[in-house]
């Protein structure tokens, strides 16, 4: 048996369509062998994982808390990866944005103005698209790989991070705890509902950054700027697009929102900054990305599936008593069957036995 | 024994996992393909690595285990990006991240427990020898492997037939495959040799280098490595003297945070990261060396025409 890829004519809608759900399905299939082995009833683990979160409108809220990064961050992702810039610190981004966003409420607290919080949110996006702007200059001016020093970033931002709210950025009346002063009531991004729940602002961002990204990609020269440039540099070049501009475009793009992302976590869900303000948003927003199939409006759902993925990994945790690391490693399938079922939009599989090996070699007709 | 001989010691633990993991990468960059999953297969073998020591006492047998874990997990990754000609940079990606997702999962009974350290290999009468002698001949046996390594690598790769068949599959898939050589195959057992390094390399931070399980404890090592292989331009003992440059920073900036230098340790652990991007900006700004050392189809899907 040998598996034998037929390109199609055309790219199939059909599949466009349906490869995330394909891919959903499968990793729901694969999740319930994982549990299976661990020992647990799969339905009922699968039932605490993905249902479970959404039967109370608390929990709802949870979702659209843990959604908001992943869809401000996965959106902007879309532009560098459509545009053929593999930019994979948006972790990092998203830490430097927090940083400089929250600059105001920790070394300014006695500074209580209405107009802290539109500084902090503008900050945390000039901060994330400085910190993005690095391996796009890197690319551009020297050549270097984007997607090593992007990375090698996320490792530097982490540790600046530590080294603030552990040194001079410690809260001095904090007995000693490693976190900055706890933000003054104009730096905290208010609730959308306060009525029934937690969820902030942030996740109002991450939509409206969807609409303005979905129509830039789909409606304007600009999207179709990045999506010939990424497909075809020679084209694009022949067209008059500057790919070095594109780069920059890109990487500011996701970094501001990465750092707007940031921001937000840190003045909404947080309050204050700790060495530790992400489950790794950052890397999880690159599966949102792909499994989005990098149209902003996709990524909405997407950041939406992949937030319930962290809630159903604590509720299960509770509950059914597994670690809540499976959650990554269902995340981490995920990735994998979407990439495998796009394979599906632009081409056949066909399977084909040992024996019929030869009659390939008659004339082409069915290559 | 000196203070710059156990300096000079510590820093061939800190190059030796980079080494291999990087010299596997090599392989399977020459072979035309790229595997960001380097990390992800470096952290199924430490966790591998350090979970069958610990079940079986014996340090060898997890260090056997590791390498057919880091092959059989960098399988994944051939499959999609050769048969299913998914987007290489992509599926690397998605292998890390499963690879850091399940080695959490899997080694979350480990976490502080005691592990166990491949003994030493003394050299008899060699390893006496002043200076030289311990640092030469006193190593643990994964740094002998990682030195042969490298030369069997060089060798393979510029000295045998195999050798020139594989970098001619990296560097024009279609002329190969037209004179008949068999591209996917080829790769197959690139990228199945690269895993089973990465896996040994994972095995070796978590029996030899930091004898213990810690969750993402590669912490971008395999990052590194993928780095290495750039600055080396691609030839094997370039990555064995990039290996020990940066093994050199690591532990010179440990030293460094012992010492209390007053560099607060956060910025002082930064630095091999930071030291990556330089070396790569450093390397990468010279686009003709660039352009004639990497391999022409490092990266492109190919599907062969029947």
């Amino acid at each position: 048996m040998r598996i034998e890829l037929v390109k199609r004519p055309q790219h199939s809608a059909l599949f466009s369509a349906l490869s995330p759900f394909i891919a959903l399905a499968l990793t729901l299939v694969a999740g319930a062998i994982m549990f299976a082995l661990l020992g647990k009833n799969p339905v009922q683990a699968l039932y605490l994982y993905f249902i479970d979160p959404l039967r109370e409108v608390w929990s709802l809220h949870e979702l659209a808390i843990k959604a908001a990064p992943l869809i401000l961050i996965g959106v902007g992702l879309s532009v560098c990866f459509l545009s053929n810039n593999w930019n994979i610190g948006a972790e990092g981004q998203f830490i430097v944005g927090a940083i400089i966003g929250s600059i105001l409420p920790v070394l300014f607290p006695e500074f209580q103005s209405w107009i802290v919080l539109p500084i902090m949110l503008l900050l945390g996006i000039v901060g994330g698209a400085a910190y993005g702007s690095i391996p796009a200059l890197l690319k551009v001016r020297f050549n270097t790989n984007e997607i090593l020093t992007s990375l090698m970033l996320v490792y530097v931002a982490q540790l600046f991070l530590d080294w603030l709210v552990r040194g001079p950025w410690r809260n001095p009346e904090g007995f000693n705890f490693p976190q900055t002063r706890s933000f003054h009531e104009f730096a905290i991004l208010p609730e959308l509902l306060p009525a029934s729940g937690r969820a902030n602002w942030g996740f109002a961002f991450a939509i409206i950054a969807a609409i303005v990204l979905w129509f830039l990609l789909s409606k304007t020269l600009k999207g179709f700027e990045i999506k010939v440039l990424g497909q075809s540099p020679r084209a694009g070049r022949f067209a008059g697009f500057s790919n070095a501009r594109m780069v920059f475009f890109a990487f500011l793009v996701s970094g501001g929102l990465a750092g707007l992302a940031g921001i937000s976590e840190v003045s909404g869900a947080i309050g204050h900054l700790q060495p530790s303000i992400s489950p790794g948003y950052g890397f999880t927003a690159i599966i949102v990305a792909f499994l989005g199939r990098l149209n902003p409006l996709g990524i909405v759902a997407a950041g939406l599936v992949l937030a319930l993925s962290y809630l159903g990994g604590e509720a299960a945790q509770i509950s059914l008593g597994v670690s809540d690391k499976v959650a990554r490693a269902f995340q981490g399938m995920l990735l994998f069957f979407v990439l495998a079922s796009d394979t599906l939009i632009h081409y056949r599989i066909r399977l084909v036995g040992r024996q019929a090996a030869p009659a390939a070699e008659a004339p082409h007709g069915n290559a | 024994m000196g203070m710059l001989e156990s300096i000079l010691l510590t820093i061939a633990t800190a190059a030796t996992p980079l080494l291999i993991a990087a010299i596997g990468e090599l392989v399977v960059e020459r072979s035309g393909v790229l595997n960001l999953g380097v990390e992800g297969m470096m952290i199924m073998g430490a966790v591998t690595g350090f979970g069958v020591a610990l079940t079986t006492g014996s340090p060898w047998l997890g260090v056997f285990a590791a390498i057919l874990v880091g092959a059989v997990f960098s399988l994944l990754f051939g499959f999609l990006t050769l048969t299913l000609v998914t987007n290489q940079v992509a599926t690397g990606l998605a292998l890390t991240l499963l690879g850091l997702g399940i080695s959490g999962m899997a080694g979350e009974a480990f976490v502080g427990q005691p592990g166990l350290r491949l003994a030493r290999l003394d050299i008899p009468g060699l390893s006496d020898l002043p200076v030289v002698g311990r640092l030469l001949f006193g190593q643990d046996p994964i740094f002998y492997i990682s030195i042969a390594l490298t030369a069997a690598v060089a060798y393979f790769l510029f000295r045998t037939r195999a050798g020139l068949t594989l970098r001619s599959v990296g560097d024009n898939h279609t002329s190969a495959h037209a004179l008949g050589i068999k591209v996917i195959a080829i790769r197959y057992m690139a990228v199945m040799f690269g895993g089973a390094c990465a896996g040994l390399a994972g095995a070796y931070l978590s029996l030899v280098y930091t004898p213990q399980w810690v969750e993402n404890m590669t912490a971008g090592r395999g990052w590194i490595a993928l780095a290495l292989v750039v600055f080396a331009s691609w030839r094997p003992w370039r990555v064995l003297a990039g290996a020990y440059l940066f093994g050199g920073v690591s532990i010179g900036q440990l030293h460094a945070q012992a010492f209390g230098v007053g560099i607060p340790s956060q910025l002082l652990s930064s630095l091999p990261y930071l030291a990556t991007v330089v070396v790569l900006v450093i390397i990468s700004r010279n686009r003709r060396l660039t352009m004639v050392n990497t391999p022409a189809s490092l990266g492109r899907p190919f599907v062969p025409d029947r």
